[in-house]
């Protein structure tokens, strides 16, 4: 299989300059980016072996001496390429806040708690269909500095390597419905509405566990596409 | 179970500032690293390089909560991946590298001199290391390469032929003077009279 990254697929992602989002102002480049043919160091990419993603890494509510505070949920789906094939064995790292909205983070010290039985980070490998799956705490939302009042809607931070360096990507996961989207400059600096909702989980019934924990499904499209689609006869 | 085909990519978020315990906890989370800034493998040929230099952005100002990840082909300029079909390498060295930057905002890699390599038609490309660039305030991650100094084929490498000749150098790692195993110097610069070449891929 040969896969081709056109560079339209980055149309979906948020200007590198939002000024909304204050720290971008001085973290984006000020000339254009230089055009350039992709060679083999951007269609390779690293391939790292069972070794980099142990058992229970998918499970953040084990990785205590006791259980975590918090809701405790499942977020599952698959990698895709954006022919909508899943993407096999890649690698899917995952952190995130604690329920109270509380990194481990030593930067983090805003007043809310740590959770001692909560680390907030996690890793994945897909299988041959390229589907995930993380069981974890739904995190809480959290106030930042960009502006007045300004509180994070609650998410998880993904990143995600495909089949080559070009087709590296970093984002965060949403969940449905949540109040704080029409505030938020880093979620609304995806301008394209359509794109923005493929950043939002959905909410599954069918693989939520009765009695145990709700289910979210997240799946995530990675650049690429086959190099000879089929004709349309 | 197929997938519906999808309206288009997944967009890209910022790292944002906490990423370290989850993606380079480096002894300092309880978490392991998936990956370091230490690419040596013992069987890998070639020459053991150290790269490394500071993030700054557009005041100038030390980047400190920057990752960095680099991938690169080995000493005979062959990667780690199936993809490449070229006979693949004969060491365990995988060419894939990853760091957060420190309280200076500085970085190293420890690593090995790649070799060239190919470009798609055929014609020989410098050593080089491609570079990814992550950080708060960053809403998608940028591109960049670094090459060598000291290099005659970088005189004649179809990439840096892009650029235009005065921004050249911020894609050129300087070799510092002193013994042992050389060491190259890449500052990066987000913004400004020295931003450093980013490359639209």
């Amino acid at each position: 299989m040969t896969l081709v990254y056109p560079v339209q697929s980055l149309a979906a992602h948020p200007p590198r300059l939002s000024p909304a989002y204050k720290s971008t102002v001085k973290r984006s480049p000020s000339k254009p980016l230089i055009p350039m043919r992709h060679t083999l160091s951007e269609l390779t990419g690293p391939v790292y072996g069972h070794e980099t993603v142990r058992e229970h890494d998918h499970d953040l509510t084990i990785q205590g001496k006791g259980e975590p505070i918090g809701e405790r949920i499942i977020v599952h789906g698959h990698v895709l390429d954006e022919d909508g094939r899943g993407v096999p064995n890649a690698l899917v790292e995952l952190w995130q806040a604690n329920a109270c909205g509380r990194y481990v983070h030593v930067v983090d010290q805003h007043p809310a708690p740590l959770d001692p039985n909560f680390t907030g980070a996690g890793r994945a490998q897909t299988d041959a269909e390229g589907y995930y799956r993380f069981v974890t705490i739904k995190p809480g939302a959290y106030p930042w500095g960009n502006h007045h009042n300004a509180w994070r809607p609650a998410h998880i931070h993904f990143s995600v390597f495909g089949h080559a360096f070009v087709s590296r990507l970093v984002t965060q996961m949403y969940f449905p419905g949540d109040p704080l989207f029409p505030f938020d400059p880093i979620f609304n600096s995806v301008t394209d509405e359509k794109a923005r909702n493929r950043m939002v989980s959905a909410f599954d019934l069918d693989n939520t566990k009765p009695d145990w924990a709700l289910c979210y499904r997240f799946n995530i499209v990675l650049r690429g596409r086959n190099a000879t689609p089929m004709e349309n006869k | 179970m197929p997938q519906a085909k999808p309206d288009g990519v997944t967009p890209s978020q910022t790292v944002g500032p906490y990423f370290a315990y989850g993606l380079t906890p480096g002894g300092k989370y309880e978490w392991n690293d998936a990956f370091t800034n230490n690419l040596v493998t013992p069987d890998a040929s070639g020459e053991r390089i150290r790269v490394e230099g500071t993030v700054f952005d557009g005041d100038g100002v030390p980047v400190v909560d920057c990752m960095l990840e680099i991938w690169q082909a080995d000493a005979q300029g062959r990667f780690s991946d199936p993809q490449d079909k070229r006979a693949l390498p004969n060491s365990s060295f995988k060419g894939f590298g990853r760091i957060g930057t420190d309280a200076k905002g500085a970085y190293a890699f420890d690593t090995i001199k790649p070799g060239s390599l190919p470009d798609p038609d055929g014609k020989p490309q410098a050593p080089h290391i491609v570079l990814a660039v992550f950080a708060r305030g960053m809403l998608l991650h940028l591109y960049s390469r670094i090459y060598f100094d000291g290099e005659a084929a970088n005189a004649a490498d179809p990439v840096l032929a892009l650029v235009p000749a005065e921004r050249r150098a911020t894609l050129i790692a300087t070799r510092q003077p002193g013994n042992g195993n050389a060491v190259y110097r890449f500052d990066i610069h987000l913004q400004g009279d020295k931003e450093t070449v980013f490359f639209d891929v």
